[in-house]
């Protein structure tokens, strides 16, 4: 064992950290829950729609948004001015509050996006976040190291390529349109969602590559 | 609106205790304004159920890496792009 020996006696007294096999952060908020509909702040329905809703979004609504901008430059433009106007324009549900805005990443240029804060994440777009992109290893080093971090994804970039990381601490999300892949000229928009990656869209990955065109 | 887009302007380097959004890493450090967002309730007096308002503009606001990291492993134009509100940004002397 290290000299750090996790049998030592505790110098402070605290109650146990677990209740059961219940988390301690599940315990905490499953009595702020119990205070608030006690306190009529909030009805345990509204909580139930809330999480409905979430569970529904998924990263497909994000697909369906840089596909078209991939093929529609005016679309794209409208994207990147005005992410709600354009994911309405699809018949997309944006979500209520936040602000959306959406990057675009080009061959000079890689956005990805954290949250040092806490987990923002668009949701509306994407779905419910990742665990990794709300783990603390995440959020402390895709600020300080993106490369190190990409490259673990899997992505190496030239020392060339502007490494932006957008990191949301208030009420702007952020959706990253990613590059095109090449050999994907003569795709349908539909086929062209499939390769629109939920990662792709935090930035930490390209789009899955278009299958190779049988002869 | 206070500042705009292309401006340098330093983050302010006061501590502060309570709720409150702008990340340390950027406190005290030179940027450059990107774009002005909007203004949104005050989230320093909000998570204290008071209603936050005045609204405070929102900037997007943008710090070479190699300012904020000793060691910082990339290329001398990577950035790093944080959502700060106005009062916590200053002219850049």
């Amino acid at each position: 064992m290290t000299e750090h020996d996790h049998d030592h006696d505790h110098d402070h007294p605290h109650a146990p950290i677990t209740n059961g096999a219940e988390p301690a952060a599940a315990a905490r908020v499953r009595a702020l829950e119990e205070l608030l509909v006690e306190k009529g702040v909030i009805a345990r329905e509204d909580i139930r729609e809330r999480i409905d809703w979430l569970v529904s979004r998924s990263p497909a609504d994000g697909a369906r948004l840089v596909a078209r901008a991939w093929v529609d430059s005016a679309f794209k433009d409208r994207l990147l001015a005005d992410a709600r106007a354009a994911a309405l324009e699809l018949g997309l549900d944006p979500g209520p509050s936040p602000v959306v805005v959406a990057v675009e990443n080009t061959e000079t240029v890689h956005h990805m996006v954290v949250c040092t804060l806490c987990s923002c994440y668009p949701k509306a777009l994407l779905g419910p976040p990742p665990d990794w992109y709300k783990s603390t290893p995440y959020r402390s080093r895709a600020v300080s190291d993106p490369r190190g971090v990409l490259s673990e994804f899997g992505v190496e970039l030239e020392d060339e390529v502007e490494v932006r990381v957008l990191d949301s601490t208030a009420d702007i999300r952020y959706l990253v349109v990613p590059c095109r892949p090449s050999g994907s000229e003569t795709m349908s928009e539909e086929e062209l969602a499939a390769l629109v990656t939920r990662d792709s869209m935090i930035g930490v990955a390209q789009p899955a590559a278009p299958a190779p065109v049988a002869s | 609106m206070r500042y705009r887009p292309g401006q340098r302007v330093r983050v302010a380097a006061r501590p502060h205790d309570g709720h409150h959004r702008t990340p340390s890493y950027v406190k005290g450090k030179l940027g450059r304004v990107e774009r002005l967002h909007a203004s949104f309730t005050n989230p320093e007096t909000r998570a204290y159920g008071e209603d936050g308002l005045p609204k405070q503009p929102l900037y997007l606001v943008s710090f070479a890496q190699r300012d904020l990291w000793r060691d910082y492993r990339g290329g001398g134009g990577d950035r790093i792009y944080v959502d700060v509100f106005e009062h916590w940004l200053e002219e850049a002397k």
